[in-house]
């Protein structure tokens, strides 16, 4: 645990916002809806103490894009609970802070080394941007069906092919919970000349809990996206951007002033606040509470037999280096169902709604706000569904790695001249759009890949088993966009 | 000095009591314990502040949830008990010679203790050398049980606190899982008078038509519940609640009750029109 120099009692958007209630100035500024005076109906729905904190900028409460005073102080405090040099909060959701990592890494033409089960919003960030991704394979767990982390050896192998690149992006931890050897990477990576960026929107905690995986800024990393509004307790859409020593966070700001409101919510920003106050002062205990939930949900859903609920045992000391112990991943083929299907008759047979179900897999999301009482629901009702439903697990489709074919970069087939084909006349040509699963919104195929009938047999094995797929303009994904 | 209990039946109906002296008070892990005593209706047993029992009334309820089923399935020896830390259902079971094991499972030792202490009539026969009390989460003690109980009585909250689970279709599930194949299972299925109640009732009848082949909903009279008007879910694998009523049997037993009576049972699901409408409405 870092020693934090701070006062973090202190909280200063919330401390400022507090005195500006007690002001009670007269508002001929926007937001027109003037405390919710104007606006009855939304302010009964939300609450006039929600709806009169939703002001806009002002001297007394600082401005998002140019912080002096108190969203300043706050970013300090952030960066010093967190270990940063530099913290910056962030209100356009982690999508926002990821995408300003790489835009601060890369310029057009650039490479950058990643992973292929990387969020949607870094190669949303090489749309805009114009870099060239250069996928590291990431191993891949056979009987699990899930993507691990980068290997220290695909890793040196993709800096060799590729020295020119300027940045390694890293999965901290990736949505099932594994984390990659994130030392020897942020090394590698410096060594090669490179940054080293990581993606923590699930990784808000491994910067508070006591026996958590390492931290991208403990580890050393240049650039982090912590979604706070995941394990953080934040408001959704409410993030934070962390930077090293090596970054200049004058240039970073720049960034994000591209494309970032300029009207910043007050209550997304104290929300960002109130949370890094809770997890400086209180977050080891949090933490320590959820993991004993995770544990404890992991012990008795082994019990039920047939799933398995994985954790610490698949760590090998290197696409599995770590694994966050919080987690609640459960693979589901042994019973013969595929995670989405378990993930559907949770939620319309059991009212209980997880965070998502792939093929082989379901994840329950657990944070500070869990009970033991609702875990008891959630293994009761997989007990159930297993009891009720288990069947012949053969015909369920083996979830391999698809490496993906680069034809050319994400921005250039974006924005290429295109034309709309049936799903299975796509087979060889280059794809111009996205095809994930939502979520957990890692992509199948990504602008400027080639599409292979592997990738199609797996997409129409998703849809088939009910998985939301997300990303094409065809929204039933009938027919894709591929290159003229 | 005038001191009285009000217990909220609804947002704009309240049923209030006269106190003469709060006997016990606590806020367990689970939720907040009193026991006062009132000049009408006795002790009274109150769980965040919703009335639990009185010992006035609390024959009634503790007697139509043991003796209907008991009366239907001769060979009951294994009843396993969820929630009903005060005693009362406990008090009627052990008045059956033929039953040979109860498992108690009450999450909150506090209640136990509280009503050993205060409320005796009811806590009497809690020291049963056939009695076995769990204090566990009755969701997990039940999960891995396969066909071990003939009885499963759910003596539960109301739904919206600490007992939400027991209403849930994964908990009527295991309970399914957890009895012998001509199993019974009685729950409490509360009031279907005020709204929010009679949506709650519908919502675990219908989870438990779904789960059981026999599901029956029978009524009792209890002053001091939400509209002094209660419901009870039976659900079975095998055993009709009137076709399979052994009266005879029963009456050899030579039990004294003061509500129930193999007659009233066969009344008791009859129901009135509009709560067979609602019943139905859940049942397709």
């Amino acid at each position: 645990m870092k020693k934090m120099k701070l006062d973090q009692n202190r909280a200063p958007i919330y401390e400022a916002l507090q005195r500006f209630r007690q002001m009670r100035v007269v508002p001929f500024d926007v937001p027109g809806h003037k405390r919710g005076r104007g606006n009855p109906e939304l302010t009964a729905f939300l609450g006039e103490r929600c709806v009169s904190l939703d002001v806009n900028s002002m001297k007394p409460l600082d401005n998002l894009c140019h912080p002096i005073s108190v969203i300043r102080e706050a970013e300090e405090l952030a960066a010093d609970a967190f270990g940063a040099a530099h913290a910056f909060l962030m209100v356009g959701g982690t999508t926002s802070s990821v995408q300003s990592m790489v835009l601060t890494a890369c310029k057009r033409g650039d490479e950058i080394i990643l992973p292929r089960n990387v969020h949607r919003s870094v190669i949303n960030a090489l749309v805009l941007c114009g870099a060239v991704p250069v996928y590291v394979n990431p191993d891949v767990d056979q009987k699990l069906g899930i993507s691990l982390g980068m290997t220290r050896e695909s890793l040196a192998k993709a800096i060799r092919e590729h020295p020119s690149a300027v940045a390694v992006l890293v999965n901290n931890p990736t949505y099932y919970g594994v984390c990659s050897d994130l030392r020897s990477i942020v090394r590698m990576a410096h060594e090669a000349g490179m940054l080293c960026l990581a993606d923590e929107a699930h990784g808000t905690h491994f910067y508070f809990g006591t026996s958590m995986p390492v931290s991208a800024m403990e580890a050393g990393a240049d650039m982090a996206s912590v979604s706070m509004h995941k394990s953080g307790g934040s408001l959704t859409q409410s993030s934070l951007l962390l930077c090293g020593p090596n970054i200049h966070a004058g240039y970073v700001r720049q960034i994000i002033n591209l494309t970032q409101t300029t009207s910043g919510s007050y209550l997304l920003m104290s929300s960002l606040d109130i949370s890094r106050r809770n997890l400086a002062l209180r977050g080891r205990q949090v933490f320590h509470g959820v993991e004993d939930m995770a544990e404890y949900a992991r012990e008795e859903v082994n019990a039920i037999g047939g799933y398995y609920a994985f954790g610490k045992e698949l760590r090998n000391g290197n696409s599995v280096f770590d694994f966050d112990p919080t987690k609640l991943s459960i693979n589901t083929r042994s019973i013969g169902l595929a995670g989405i299907e378990v993930y559907d008759i949770l939620r319309d047979e059991y009212d209980i709604q997880i965070e998502f179900g792939d093929i082989g897999n379901i994840l329950a999301y657990l944070s500070m706000g869990d009970r033991v009482q609702e875990l008891e629901r959630l293994v009761s009702a997989l007990a159930e569904i297993r009891r009720r439903y288990q069947r012949d697990s053969s015909d369920l489709l083996k979830q391999e790695y698809i490496d993906p074919i680069v034809v050319t970069s994400p921005q250039e087939a974006f924005y290429a001249e295109k034309v709309s084909l049936p799903l299975r006349e796509t087979e060889g040509q280059v794809c111009s759009e996205f095809v994930m699963c939502y979520p957990p919104g890692i992509p199948i195929l990504a602008p400027g890949e080639r599409i292979t009938r592997e990738i199609l047999d797996y997409i129409e094995f998703a849809k088939d088993k009910g998985c939301s797929m997300t990303g094409p303009e065809d929204p039933d994904i009938l027919r894709l966009n591929v290159l003229k | 000095m005038e001191m009285w209990f009000s217990e909220y039946h609804t947002k704009h109906v309240r049923h209030s009591l006269r106190v003469t002296r709060h006997l016990f008070s606590k806020k367990s892990s689970y939720q907040q314990i009193d026991i006062f005593e009132t000049p009408e209706f006795g002790r009274v047993l109150a769980l965040d502040g919703n009335v639990m029992l009185t010992e006035r009334d609390e024959f009634i309820y503790d007697e139509m949830i043991t003796h209907v089923p008991m009366a239907v399935h001769p060979g009951i020896r294994d009843v396993l008990v969820i929630g009903a830390g005060d005693g009362g259902v406990v008090r009627e079971l052990t008045r059956y010679d033929r039953i040979r094991r109860i498992d108690l499972v009450e999450m909150d030792p506090v209640v136990i203790e509280a009503c050993r202490e205060f409320l005796p009539g009811n806590a009497c026969r809690m020291d049963d050398r056939r009695v076995h009390i769990h204090f566990e989460n009755a969701l997990r003690f039940i999960r891995n049980r396969e066909e071990e109980y003939d009885l499963i009585i759910v003596d539960s909250t109301d739904p919206f606190g600490p007992s939400e689970g027991l209403f849930t279709r994964e908990f009527y599930g295991n309970c399914y899982n957890a009895l012998k194949d001509d199993g019974i299972m009685v729950n409490q299925q509360g009031s279907p008078f005020y709204a929010e109640d009679a949506e709650a009732m519908q919502r675990s009848h219908k989870r438990i038509v779904n789960t059981f082949p026999i599901s029956k909903v029978y009524q009792a009279h209890i002053p001091t519940y939400a509209a002094g008007y209660w419901l009870f879910g039976f659900a079975s694998k095998k055993y009709h609640p009137i076709n399979d009523l052994n009266a005879e049997d029963w009456y050899s037993l030579n039990l004294r009750t003061r509500y129930y009576t193999p007659r009233l049972h066969q009344g008791a699901f009859a129901l009135p029109a509009f709560l067979e409408e609602m019943l139905m409405e859940v049942e397709e």
